[in-house]
């Protein structure tokens, strides 16, 4: 009902859904000024074997939305819309997924978030749909991992169409903090570094890390908060309780670039993040808006095997 | 000698268009069945896309659902076809659309050719047999299955229970013994025609028609009845996952497949297109007589299997989070919780590294910060020493310290003036060692040559605390290995229990200590307990100390150790 008259703010740009074959993976994204950051993003997931991305633009002034409109495989829509009041996006993607996503494999992310699975290197995201279908499994989760550089964020640069990962490559390997939510049968992550950083005096208020990205999409679902937690219940079901693990993945998270001072300045005023933008204004005041958030610890990134033997995906029972 | 294939197919018409081609180029006859669910849009394009080949042919199709008596059906049609129509056929394989052939086919018709009297089958009595789900294994063939497993689960689960209620049987035919085994066999002639030809064939697919899983056991229990020579293995490779489903073969697995050395291999994704290249592998005279080998294979698939059932022990991650009433172990390895002994012993940290090369943490559960063994603001992992952080989630705090850094034996201490939440997660983890000095609290306190009058509030407070810690440790939850003795035990004779946690930590490289650590001076302690209790504050978790004991604790330097290793 939400989803449906918040519908109603979408503007179409382009509208190339005809294209959208029966067995086409779809990716769903929303976006405000990431023009730096869409074709880079765009070819990550081509590569994967996206067919279909569905985009909305909230109201970029930074020519991204012309970018996105000239891409062959993108729908665009446009809205300006508050992100706040869209929760944070989802109601406007919602509608889309009930419209194009129904009978899909579907891919709901962030432009900085870059999703990991099991084999990506060797198999394409259409084996990863097609072994889930086999096993009869709805959702696949996949933590959001921060990533950030060496050094000052600041100190980095970042070129449109560049590799993020080439600088903002580091992470943390083991200090993640998860607890069951009850409610919706979820887990809820926290730590990384910005809890090490940020919230050590406040842990509770650290970012969610728990996604649930790729869903094999069916009409009457929904995100309830980001990509974080679904309704039905059973969606979020993507860890095992007996002691075995499920196959999971992970979205690296290009979010300390040097573009995120910028970023946390604007959106601590504009306050429609989660929260009112609160953790965007807890950078603010920690860090100048310019951390080094690196330490002795810190994992260079190489490969998913990695971030498998880490402990932070799992292959499961795909071999 | 010719090799006959009989196909199923019901999805993926592309390959199993190609790997009918394959078959049939290579001077084998094809008999192909569709499942009737199949539509006719999917079919005709299919069959018609064939029709070049004299020798690949359709048999009556049927309704293929999972786990029924149609599998069988359509085999018996397509098996009956076969033997009729190519009477040059000896060995009948066969095989599905997601098969593909690894080797030449030529290669695998002189293997059968050598082994002309052979039935290759893998056919196993149900008692033997530990791949089935579901716990349906003698009971297969003796309950009745009306319902699909499938699409009417819960109705196919309550009159399985209903029928184990009642105690209801059918009855196995005379002569049959059940055997079971992977759907993909290779039989010859004489044995294929056999089983079609008996006399009571009629009795036996009655019988089978309601057996649940009817094509992992008709066959192979048939094949007992009139094989000369049975081989009880499948020709094809397949794998199978802990629900039964079978694992799929991707272009990553070329080198995997390539040696084995199988002859056949399911499942191949249909997108796969490196495999449907690369295979059947080119002639090589000098391997063509060479023995399919899966073990390599076998392994990688039990792998995977054991990380979905079992995990990493210790392991709590996204897709890996066990319920508490689900694990006797927490921690990855086994570590030790030190309570007390950094009060006896001032040095004790640097002197138990010494001994034992573990990694000796200060109080990681410190009120004021995580003290981790070197002092440092992060420790592995990237695990903070902030109090608030850790205090948060302590279990998961303690969970990936012992996961970080499990290629150490992890030890640190512990002790009443620390954040006590852990104490359950510790006190029931099998992973944990306890060893605890009580009233060793006592001892700073006398340290601090403040008068018992100043510190008697503190001292109650501390043994209230450790009572309480003490408390879980014995508790019938408690599963942790613990040890505990009052600090009058304790000193009377601390070589001893020493030697036992270094043995416990250094597991076989713990040697006979040559070193002992330089105990804190006791003399005055009794008088200081004493005052304690004259305050009306009787420090019960101390024990009895005597003026003796402690005054044995001066003798410095002490000159050997006076306790054998107990090994």
């Amino acid at each position: 009902m939400r989803a449906m008259r918040k519908g109603q703010e979408l503007t179409p740009v382009a509208d190339r859904t005809r294209q959208i074959g029966p067995d086409d993976i779809l990716l769903f994204c929303t976006f405000r000024n990431e023009d730096v950051r869409l074709p880079f993003f765009l070819d990550y997931y081509r590569k994967l074997g996206i067919s279909h991305f569905l985009l909305v633009d909230n109201d970029s002034n930074d020519g991204g939305r012309d970018f996105a409109q000239a891409q062959p495989d993108v729908s665009l829509w446009t809205t300006k819309g508050a992100y706040g009041d869209a929760r944070y996006g989802v109601d406007w993607l919602t509608y889309l997924q009930g419209k194009y996503a129904d009978g899909h494999w579907a891919l709901t992310v962030d432009v900085d978030e870059f999703f990991v699975y099991p084999f990506c290197d060797t198999r394409p995201i259409r084996a990863l749909a097609d072994w889930l279908d086999a096993s009869a499994v709805r959702s696949f989760g996949a933590m959001l991992l921060d990533m950030y550089p060496k050094g000052p964020v600041g100190d980095t640069t970042y070129e449109r169409g560049a590799d993020p990962f080439q600088t903002a490559n580091w992470f943390d390997p083991g200090n993640y903090i998860l607890s069951r939510n009850k409610l919706l049968n979820n887990l809820w992550i926290q730590g990384g570094p910005r809890a090490r950083n940020f919230f050590a005096t406040k842990p509770k208020q650290a970012p969610a890390l728990n996604k649930i990205p790729f869903v094999k999409w069916r009409k009457p679902y929904a995100y309830v908060s980001s990509t974080h937690m679904m309704l039905p219940r059973g969606l979020n079901l993507v860890y095992d309780q007996q002691g075995g693990e499920k196959t999971s993945g992970i979205l690296l998270h290009a979010k300390f670039l040097n573009t995120f001072s910028a970023r946390a300045e604007e959106e601590a005023v504009r306050g429609e993040h989660y929260r009112a933008g609160q953790e965007y204004k807890t950078y603010a005041e920690r860090h100048g808006t310019d951390p080094d958030l690196w330490c002795q610890w810190s994992e260079q990134y190489i490969n998913w095997r990695q971030l498998e033997i880490l402990g932070l995906m799992s292959k499961g029972n795909w071999a | 000698m010719t090799l006959g294939v009989v196909m199923l197919v019901h999805t993926g018409f592309g390959r199993a268009a190609q790997m009918a081609r394959h078959w049939a180029e290579a001077g084998c006859p094809v008999i192909i069945h569709v499942d009737s669910n199949v539509a006719a849009t999917q079919y005709d394009p299919f069959a018609q896309s064939l029709s070049e080949f004299p020798d690949i042919r359709f048999s009556t199709r049927h309704r293929c659902e999972w786990g029924t008596w149609g599998m069988v059906a359509a085999t018996q049609d397509a098996a009956t076809m076969m033997l009729e129509e190519f009477p040059d056929v000896q060995h009948v394989y066969l095989a599905s659309g997601a098969c593909l052939p690894l080797r030449p086919i030529e290669e695998l018709r002189d293997y059968l050719a050598l082994r002309s009297d052979t039935d290759f089958i893998e056919s196993a009595t149900t008692a033997d047999v530990p791949w089935t789900i579901g716990g349906l294994e003698r009971e297969r063939f003796t309950l009745r299955f009306p319902f699909a497993w499938k699409k009417q689960r819960w109705l196919f689960d309550r009159f399985v229970q209903l029928q184990q209620i009642l105690g209801l049987r059918r009855k196995i035919p005379e002569n049959l013994v059940p055997h079971m085994g992977s759907q993909w066999w290779c039989l010859t002639r004489q044995t294929l025609d056999a089983i079609l030809q008996d006399p009571n064939r009629a009795v036996y697919d009655r019988y089978f028609a309601g057996v649940w899983i009817p094509d992992e056991s008709y066959y192979q229990s048939l094949v007992r009845l009139h094989a000369r020579k049975i081989e009880s293995r499948s020709l094809t490779l397949a794998k199978f996952d802990y629900q039964g489903k079978p694992h799929i073969f991707f272009d990553d697995h070329l080198e995997l497949l390539q040696r084995s050395r199988c002859f056949v291999a399911r499942k191949i994704w249909h997108d796969a297109d490196v495999l449907y290249r690369s295979f059947p592998v080119a002639k090589d005279p000098e391997r063509a007589t060479e023995e399919p080998r899966s073990g390599r294979v076998d392994r990688v698939f039990s792998q995977a299997v054991k990380r979905r059932t079992r995990g990493r022990q210790g392991l709590y991650m996204q897709s890996r989070f066990p319920s508490s009433d689900r694990e006797n172990a927490v921690g990855a390895t086994p570590y030790a919780v030190l309570q007390g002994f950094d009060d006896v012993f001032p040095d004790f940290r640097s002197w138990l590294t010494r001994q034992t090369s573990a990694e000796v943490h200060g109080h990681l559960f410190a009120k004021d910060r995580a003290h981790f063994v070197d002092e440092s603001t992060v420790y592995r992992g990237g695990l903070s020493d902030s109090a608030r952080l850790r205090d948060y989630n302590g279990k998961m705090f303690l969970t990936n310290l012992i996961w970080n850094a499990r290629d150490k034996h992890q030890c640190f201490q512990f002790g009443p003036a620390d954040s006590q939440d852990i104490r359950w997660t510790l006190a029931k983890d099998t992973q944990a060692s306890i060893w605890v000095v009580t009233g060793a609290w006592a001892i700073p306190l006398f340290a601090s040559d403040r008068s018992a009058s100043d510190v008697r509030a503190e001292a109650a407070r501390l043994q209230r605390i450790e009572h309480k810690f003490l408390k879980s440790l014995r508790s019938p939850e408690a599963r942790a290995r613990i040890k505990i003795k009052t600090l009058a035990e304790f000193i009377e004779a601390p070589m001893e229990t020493l030697q036992t946690i270094i043995d416990d930590i250094a597991g076989h490289r713990g040697t006979a200590l040559t070193e002992v650590p330089q105990m804190a001076d006791l003399t005055g302690l009794p008088d200081f307990l004493q005052d304690l209790k004259n305050q009306g504050m009787h420090p019960f978790l101390t024990g009895d100390i005597t003026e003796n004991a402690a005054a044995q604790t001066r003798t410095v330097p002490r000159r050997k150790p006076y306790v054998i290793s107990q090994k």
